[in-house]
Parts: C-alpha cells; sequence; structure tokens
C-alpha cells in the first residue's frame, strides 16, 4: 500500500477488555473520499477520532502523507475534522467561528479575512459572516463546520456523522454538495457513515466494519457486487439467503445443492469455497430474481406481502420450507397477494459466501 | 490545565527515557489526565478533612490529663460515652430531635417543591426557585438569632400577645427547651429540604403521568403510584442532608435551647473549649457520628422497603 | 417533556404562599426591631430611629471583623472556584474510573456535622504545631466551599457540548488557550456565580470560624460574642439586617448570572 496517503497499520484500541477497533490495518488514497460505514458501536467513529488524534490507539500506528501522527496531539495534526454535534462556538459569530484556526497560521488580518469570505461564499452564506452562531438552522450550522474545518487547508478531513441530524432532503442535497466540494477542493475526506446508501452515493471507496473489524474495502459496485461475507452482504442493501452444500464445481461453474431451495448453480466462485462438501451461503439480490407464474421452472411460493412503489413493488414470497421469506423487486404486475408464482435467476446473479 | 503543549516541551527537550515515558502515558491516558487535574482539589480535601478525621478518631482512643496526652491505645473513652446515663440520654435527645425536625422539614417542604415543579410555568419558575434559595444562603446564625428574640420571654410573640390582650402573663414555654430546638431547626433547614425534592419531582418525565391518566388512573392513585415513588430519592436525599448535621448541630441548642436542649455539640464543644478533654470530646464526636450513621442507614432502607411493598 | 399548562390548585397556592411568609417572617422581624427606638426586642414598637445603625458603624471592633471576613471571604472563594473548576472539568470531560467515588469524597463535607469538621482540623493544626489565624479559618471554609463550587461548576461544564474543546484543539489551540478561548467563556457564569455562593457561605459561617480562628474574630464570631450583651442586640440587629440584605442581593445576582445562557434548563441549586 504504497500510495497510501493515510496509513492505519494495525490498529487495534480497547477500553478495559472490549476491542473497539481490532487490528485494522489498510491505507486510504490521496484526494479519494473514503468512508467508514457500519453499525453504531461498530468502531469507526472511534477510528476516524484516532486518525484526528482524540483517542490513542492501544496498539499500532497511523501516518498521513507519509509521517507518523500517533504521538501527535490534534492541533499538531495535518487533518481537521467536522463534528457530528458541529460544535459551533455559540459565543463567536459566523466569521469568527471560520476563521477560528487562522489564528496560528502567520497570515496576516486581510489574508485571513480574504480566506473566510471565500470559505462563505463556498458554503453559499456570502452574506452571514456577521451572524451569530445561535442564530443558525441546522443546515448553516453544519456548512459553518466544514468551512471552519476547509478554511485551514488541511491535508485530510475528517467527518463524523455530519449529516445524520438533517431531515431527509437536506440530506441528499448536502451529499451533492459535499461530493462536489471534495472534487473542487482535492482534499482527501474520511467520512463516518451508518447509512449504507448515504456511503455508496458518494464514496470512492468504502470500509464496511462490525464490531471493530473492518470487514472490507472496495468502491460501492464492487461491495454491492461482490461482499466477501454474509454482514457485509446483508448490510449493503437488501440480501436473500440460501443456505447450502457445495456439491463440485465444472468449469466456472460450481453446483450447489441447497435444500429446500433446490440446486443451485454460481459462477466463478472464490476457490477457497468450493470444496465439494463445504458448507455455504447462496446471496441474490432481490432485483435479479426472475418472478414468473407459477408453473415455470423455479421456487415455487405464495406472494405474502407487496409494497408498491410505483414502476417497481418489493414482494415478499412465502416458500414452503424456507424460514425466511425471499424478498423481490419487480416490475409491477397484477400479481397480488396470495397469488402462487415461480422465481429463478441466473447464475451470474447468484454470490457465493462463506457459512459462518 | 495539564497543557499538552508542555509536556510536548519537556518530552522533547529531555531525551531521558523517564521523562519521555511518562509524557507519554500523559497523552495516552485520559485517566492520568483527568486524575493530574482532579489532584489539587482531592489533596486539600485529604489534607483537610480525610486527615484530620482520623487524627480524630486516633486521639478518641487515647486520654488526656491536664496538658499531658496519654497515647496508650484505649478504649475508656468509649466506654464512658456509653455507659454514662447523661451522655446516652444526650444521644437520644439529639437523635430524637433530629428526627423530629427531618420529618417534620420533609412532610411540610413536599407540598411546596410540588407546586413548583407541577403547578407553576416555567418563566415563574425561576422566581419561585430563587425566593426560595435565598434563605438557605443568608447566615446560619443570623436566622437562629431571629427565633431567639421570637421565643424569648420578653421576645416578639410574648410581647405581641400581650399587646393584644390575649395573654396576661409571658407565656414560659417558648424558650430554652426541646421544643423551640425542633422549632427552630425547622425553620432553618427548611430550605435545604425543597431543593433535592423539586429536582428529582423536576425530572419526572410528564407522558409518564399521561400514561397513567390514559390507562385509568385518578390524580391521587397517579400521585401514589408514580410520583411519589419516583421523587422518593429526591425525598430520602433531603431527609439525610437535613438529618446527619442537624445531630451534630451547636448553634441551634446554645442559643434557643437552654439546659432542656442541649445536645451532643454543647458536651463535644466543652470538652475542648473548656475542660480540654480533647480524647473524650473525640470518642463524643465518633460515638455520635457512628449511631447517626447507623440510624440513617436502617431509616433509608426501611423507607425503601415500605414504598416498594405499596406497590 | 412536554407540557400542558399548569393546572390551578387554589390550595397548593395558599399553602405555598404561606409557606414562604414562613420562611421569610421570622428573619424580616431583625430588621423591623432595628429601626424600633427601644433596647428591648418587643411588641409594640415605640418610634422609627436609625440610631442602631450609627451605633453598628461607629463600632470600630466590629469594622475589624467585617474586615477580616472579607478577607476571608474573598481567598476562600477564589481558592474554592479554583478547585471546584478543576475538579469539574476532570469529572465531567474525563473518563475516570472510579470518579463517582472521588464525587462523593467530594461531598462529603456537606454530610459531615460542622462541629465534627472544625475539631478535627483543630487537632491536625494543633498536632502540626501551627498557629490558629485567620489562615486556618480559610483552610477549614474552603473545605466546606469547595462541594458547592463543583456542584455549580459541574453543572455548567454538563450543559455545554464537549466537542467545543475538541474543535479547538482540532483547529490548532493547545490546552490552555482552548481555555482561555473556548472554556472560560463559556463557563463564565459558572465561575462567577461560585465566587459569589462560596464567598456567602464563608462570610456567613460561625462554628468552623469559632474553632480555628486564633485572635482575629471574623464577623460572625464577633456578632457570637455580642450575643452575651442585651443592650447592644439592637445593634447586632442592625447588622444582621445589612447583612441579610446584601446576602439577598448577592444571592439573587449569583442565581441570574447562572442562569444566563442556559436557556431551557435553569436549574437552581441543581
Amino acid at each position: 500500500m504504497d500510495d497510501a496517503y493515510i496509513r492505519i497499520e494495525n490498529i487495534t484500541k480497547r477500553f478495559g477488555a472490549v476491542k473497539a477497533v481490532d487490528r485494522a490495518d489498510f491505507g486510504i488514497r490521496r484526494g479519494e473520499f473514503f468512508s467508514l460505514l457500519g453499525p453504531s458501536g461498530c468502531g469507526k467513529t472511534t477510528l476516524l477520532r484516532m486518525i484526528a488524534g482524540f483517542e490513542y490507539p492501544s496498539e499500532g500506528e497511523i501516518y498521513i502523507d507519509g509521517a507518523a501522527v500517533t504521538d501527535l496531539p490534534p492541533n499538531k495534526r495535518p487533518s481537521n475534522m467536522v463534528f457530528q454535534s458541529y460544535a459551533i462556538f455559540p459565543h463567536l459569530n459566523v466569521a469568527d467561528n471560520i476563521g477560528y484556526g487562522l489564528r496560528r497560521s502567520g497570515l496576516s488580518k486581510a489574508e485571513r479575512n480574504a480566506r473566510i469570505e471565500e470559505a462563505l461564499a463556498m458554503i453559499r452564506l456570502p452574506d452571514m459572516g456577521n451572524r451569530r452562531a445561535d442564530q443558525l438552522s441546522g443546515g448553516q450550522r453544519q456548512r459553518v463546520a466544514l468551512a471552519r474545518a476547509l478554511v485551514n487547508r488541511p491535508k485530510v478531513l475528517l467527518l463524523d456523522e455530519p449529516l445524520g441530524a438533517l431531515d431527509k432532503r437536506l440530506r441528499e442535497a448536502m451529499q451533492i454538495e459535499l461530493r462536489q466540494i471534495q472534487k473542487n477542493v482535492g482534499i482527501t475526506f474520511v467520512f463516518v457513515t451508518h447509512d449504507q446508501e448515504e456511503a455508496l452515493s458518494m464514496s470512492d471507496r468504502i470500509a464496511v466494519m462490525s464490531n471493530g473489524q473492518v470487514l472490507q474495502i472496495a468502491d460501492p459496485r464492487t461491495l454491492y457486487d461482490r461482499p466477501n461475507c454474509r454482514e457485509v452482504a446483508d448490510f449493503i442493501g437488501t440480501m436473500n439467503f440460501f443456505e447450502g452444500k457445495v456439491i463440485g464445481t465444472g468449469g466456472d461453474i460450481t453446483e450447489i445443492d441447497a435444500g429446500i431451495a433446490g440446486r443451485l448453480s454460481a459462477k466463478n466462485v472464490a476457490v477457497e469455497l468450493t470444496a465439494p462438501g463445504n458448507d455455504v451461503l447462496v446471496a441474490v439480490r432481490p432485483e435479479k430474481i426472475v418472478l414468473k407464474t407459477a408453473g415455470a421452472a423455479g421456487l415455487v411460493g405464495k406472494i405474502s406481502t407487496s409494497a408498491y412503489l410505483g414502476e417497481r413493488s418489493h414482494l415478499q414470497i412465502l416458500v414452503p420450507g424456507l424460514k425466511d421469506p425471499v424478498s423481490v423487486a419487480a416490475q409491477t404486475t397484477r400479481e397480488h397477494a396470495g397469488a402462487d408464482v415461480s422465481l429463478s435467476w441466473p447464475a451470474e446473479a447468484a454470490i457465493v459466501l462463506p457459512r459462518h | 490545565m495539564g497543557s499538552l503543549a508542555t509536556v510536548d516541551v519537556i518530552g522533547g527537550r529531555y531525551s531521558g527515557g523517564l521523562v519521555r515515558w511518562l509524557a507519554t502515558l500523559y497523552r495516552r491516558s485520559d485517566a492520568v489526565r483527568g486524575y493530574t487535574l482532579l489532584s489539587p482539589t482531592v489533596l486539600v480535601m485529604l489534607a483537610a478533612m480525610a486527615a484530620p478525621m482520623a487524627l480524630l478518631a486516633v486521639y478518641s482512643f487515647w486520654t488526656q490529663d491536664g496538658y499531658v496526652v496519654d497515647k496508650t491505645f484505649t478504649l475508656a473513652r468509649y466506654a464512658e460515652v456509653f455507659s454514662r446515663d447523661s451522655y446516652r440520654e444526650l444521644f437520644y435527645r439529639s437523635l430524637y430531635i433530629s428526627s423530629l425536625v427531618t420529618v417534620m422539614t420533609v412532610l411540610l417542604a413536599y407540598p411546596m417543591a410540588y407546586f413548583v415543579a407541577f403547578h407553576v410555568s416555567d418563566r415563574t419558575k425561576f422566581v419561585w426557585l430563587i425566593l426560595l434559595t435565598i434563605p438557605f444562603w443568608t447566615s446560619y446564625l443570623l436566622r437562629v438569632f431571629a427565633w431567639k428574640i421570637i421565643l424569648g420571654y420578653n421576645g416578639v410573640i410574648n410581647s405581641g400577645l400581650l399587646a393584644l390582650g390575649i395573654i396576661h402573663q409571658p407565656l414560659e414555654f417558648l424558650l430554652y427547651n426541646t421544643t423551640a430546638v425542633v422549632v427552630t431547626l425547622a425553620h432553618a433547614w427548611a430550605a435545604f429540604a425543597i431543593l433535592p425534592i423539586y429536582v428529582s419531582l423536576e425530572k419526572i418525565d410528564r407522558s409518564l403521568l399521561e400514561a397513567a391518566a390514559d390507562l385509568g388512573d385518578g390524580p391521587i392513585r397517579r400521585f401514589l403510584r408514580i410520583t411519589l415513588p419516583l421523587s422518593l430519592p429526591g425525598v430520602i436525599g433531603a431527609a439525610v442532608l437535613i438529618f446527619v448535621p442537624t445531630t451534630g448541630d451547636y448553634v441551634t441548642p446554645t442559643l434557643v435551647g437552654g439546659s432542656d436542649g442541649v445536645m451532643i455539640a454543647n458536651v463535644v464543644e466543652v470538652q475542648f473549649a473548656k475542660i480540654g478533654n480533647w480524647p473524650m470530646g473525640a470518642a463524643l464526636a465518633m460515638a455520635s457520628m457512628a449511631a447517626v450513621g447507623l440510624v440513617t442507614l436502617l431509616s433509608v432502607q426501611a423507607v425503601r422497603l415500605a414504598v416498594s411493598r405499596t406497590r | 417533556m412536554r407540557r400542558r399548562g399548569p393546572k390551578r390548585n387554589l390550595g397548593l397556592v395558599f399553602y405555598a404562599v404561606l409557606y414562604l411568609a414562613f420562611l421569610y417572617l421570622p428573619v424580616l422581624f431583625l430588621p423591623l426591631f432595628s429601626f424600633n427606638d427601644s433596647a428591648f426586642i418587643a411588641f409594640p414598637l415605640v418610634g422609627f430611629t436609625t440610631k442602631w445603625y450609627g451605633q453598628m458603624l461607629a463600632d470600630s471592633a466590629m469594622h475589624t471583623a467585617l474586615w477580616n471576613s472579607l478577607k476571608v471571604g474573598a481567598a476562600v472563594a477564589l481558592a474554592s472556584t479554583a478547585l471546584g473548576l478543576l475538579a469539574a472539568k476532570a469529572l465531567t470531560r474525563y473518563r475516570l474510573p472510579g470518579g463517582a467515588a472521588v464525587l462523593g469524597f467530594t461531598s462529603l463535607p456537606l454530610f459531615i456535622p460542622d462541629i465534627v469538621l472544625g475539631i478535627s482540623l483543630l487537632i491536625l493544626l494543633n498536632t502540626m504545631g501551627m498557629q490558629l489565624s485567620l489562615i486556618s479559618v480559610m483552610l477549614g471554609h474552603i473545605l466546606i466551599c469547595a462541594p458547592f463550587a463543583i456542584t455549580v461548576l459541574m453543572s455548567r461544564f454538563d450543559g455545554f457540548d464537549k466537542s467545543l474543546e475538541e474543535a479547538s484543539l482540532d483547529l490548532g489551540e493547545n490546552a490552555w488557550t482552548t481555555f482561555w478561548r473556548v472554556t472560560f467563556p463559556l463557563v463564565l457564569p459558572g465561575i462567577i456565580s461560585s465566587l459569589l455562593l462560596t464567598f456567602i457561605v464563608s462570610f456567613d459561617e460561625f462554628l468552623i470560624a469559632y474553632f480555628l480562628a486564633g485572635t482575629e474574630a471574623t464577623l460572625p464570631i464577633y456578632i457570637w460574642g455580642q450575643l452575651r450583651f442585651p443592650y447592644k442586640l439592637p445593634v447586632v440587629l442592625a447588622l444582621g439586617a445589612v447583612i441579610l440584605v446584601v446576602s439577598c442581593v448577592l444571592v439573587v445576582l449569583a442565581e441570574w448570572v447562572r442562569g444566563l445562557g442556559q436557556g431551557g434548563k435553569r436549574m437552581v441549586g441543581a
């Protein structure tokens, strides 16, 4: 990982007996929009705070642009953070908030003011410099927090779930804006979120975390199409799982005996999973499942619920013998609850994952 | 302030291993930095409270005759405390007075706290609370003194009632007895009772009461089943806050108690100031704290038990 | 917490007013009789006079005692507020194992009778061979005032976002400058409130001062000495009235300052 701009080297963080972060080891590239994604308590915020310098790793080192920062306090690191609560100083006005970190930069007063104006323009609040902090709305505060961090021209910008407190519309608008700003400014962003849609839409690469461990790091497309384990597959989007045993592999097709679900085929399965008799999971996305009327070949079941979403509908199909209903996202037809249907999918759509 | 900057300088200038290790420990550990900040306060309290009280305990096991202090360990002082009738009576009286005062103040304060918590608009709450806290902060000595002039033979009550023709002779039972001590203490400590009760009442989530109403409880049942139990920590807190210090009160029994209303603190003061038998005074003080501690513990347990039974 | 408008319960209102009257009335007799032209504190009232105030103001022993109390009070206010500031920051901003126990320990003086605190400090100072003086009084007062300072300041620290200090560090300030640029301005109302309240506690405190003072008397000790002389009582009333008024003003000021900038939750005493 020599092109790593930020190097996370074997980082573990223990709080008492609990491992908040467990042997995280990866690199973030320069200029990347990199997300840490996972449910609450997975360690993503702890990891971010270690990069910022607010937590000290129990083991391991962190490097930014080649220099070890592990022993540096937060004020000496080339990173700036946007806090989840925005942390806007209530006793200062907007301009003083934004310019807070510039006091130590050695710039003249005129230069500082110029930068603050520039920042205000970038976040589209050009005349708000004199506004008091407590007169701002949530969305405005968020932007001021962003400007305050960026105005220092840090090497790395760290964002701790900055959009969580905003309503849906505002959140989506800010997602686009953040991405745009990042592209314009060219700074490496490390973004923490629990919202997988958000991560998928904004990031160049995502690290999916759970219970302190980094499960998979990849670009959004790869994570979606080729998750490497059940947790990642389950966390990103919706996924159907079928348990089965490997029968054998011929060419690039692997056959799996999935009990009630029948004999399933998958393509290009990872070699370590193809040993005959191996316990595996076959994972299929709801939109890859083809719905036909009962009688066609495939898994037979009854529609138990359908959620109408316009052109598409999300259906739950109960297959006798299978514990969980199968989720299908199909074009809206005139099929209604209670109808018998048959399900099938192409071999390329099947993702084989380790059972555990 | 535990400046990280200073630590940087120390770590940088001296490459000595120990200093660097200490500096790293300081930066790494939240607990180390926090306890460093805490240390001056804790040290002062150790020096001004823990060490002196340890010494007090030690003194209670010694003997003093005139100016000579015999430091051989002995339980003779405690034997005196428990054997002499006058001391036993003293303890009972002090505990009795404090218990009475505690019960009275808490019972009287509760409706007041309830009123401010539930029946006053948010804006006026602030005013009420200030009015209720002002007495809390004014001179205890002066408040007790006020009662002395009120209850005296030629005092406010007597002269007022005489002037109005309600009585023809001044009432003698007002001052210099246990009742005077109880009344004065109850008044002086009234303000202490309100705040803890108010705080715990204020914390009660109003939607709990609404839910109870929705499920069929009338106002009295709502109070007994929800408000009262949830405010119990505040009530217990107020009770302990009043009971413990009043057993050791000195000013009130001295000014209004006379010879009938003597409390433990008077006797302790005599031992220290006049007789000069510090070990005896220490033993009395330690014994009284133990007694008070025991009574408090038992009472709190009893109250908790009683309330849990009423569910 | 949703709240519909307060219910009107006349019985409780009546009770509350009565309670408040009971709380204040006895103390109001002090100023009342301090203007009464009689050496006896009794009804009926004789006539209006300010001579007791005149006598009080002329009493030089009282002046010395007042000055001593002011010195002690100011020193104690500064010291206990400083200690309270450090402790409050430590207890609210850091993860401390055993922090709750330490907090309990620092609150102990509230639960130990003053006489015990007084005599045990006396024993300590005597054992160490230290002379009793205003310094020893200060020490005793710092002990009992620190818990108040800690409580007031902790609630102030709790009231503002921890991330504000982290943000300042992140933006390049060190711990010291962060304190002055961010923490101090935001905690200032709490500091002022703590200074005022601890001053009042020290100024009014009698028993511990009584045990620990050497030859120099504080004002409460002076008052105590005067109580023996019936003819001096009206002068004491005058002094007491002034003290009460000043305390009232300081308390109202302290609580008003404390409420500043706290918006919704103005918890007095909490």
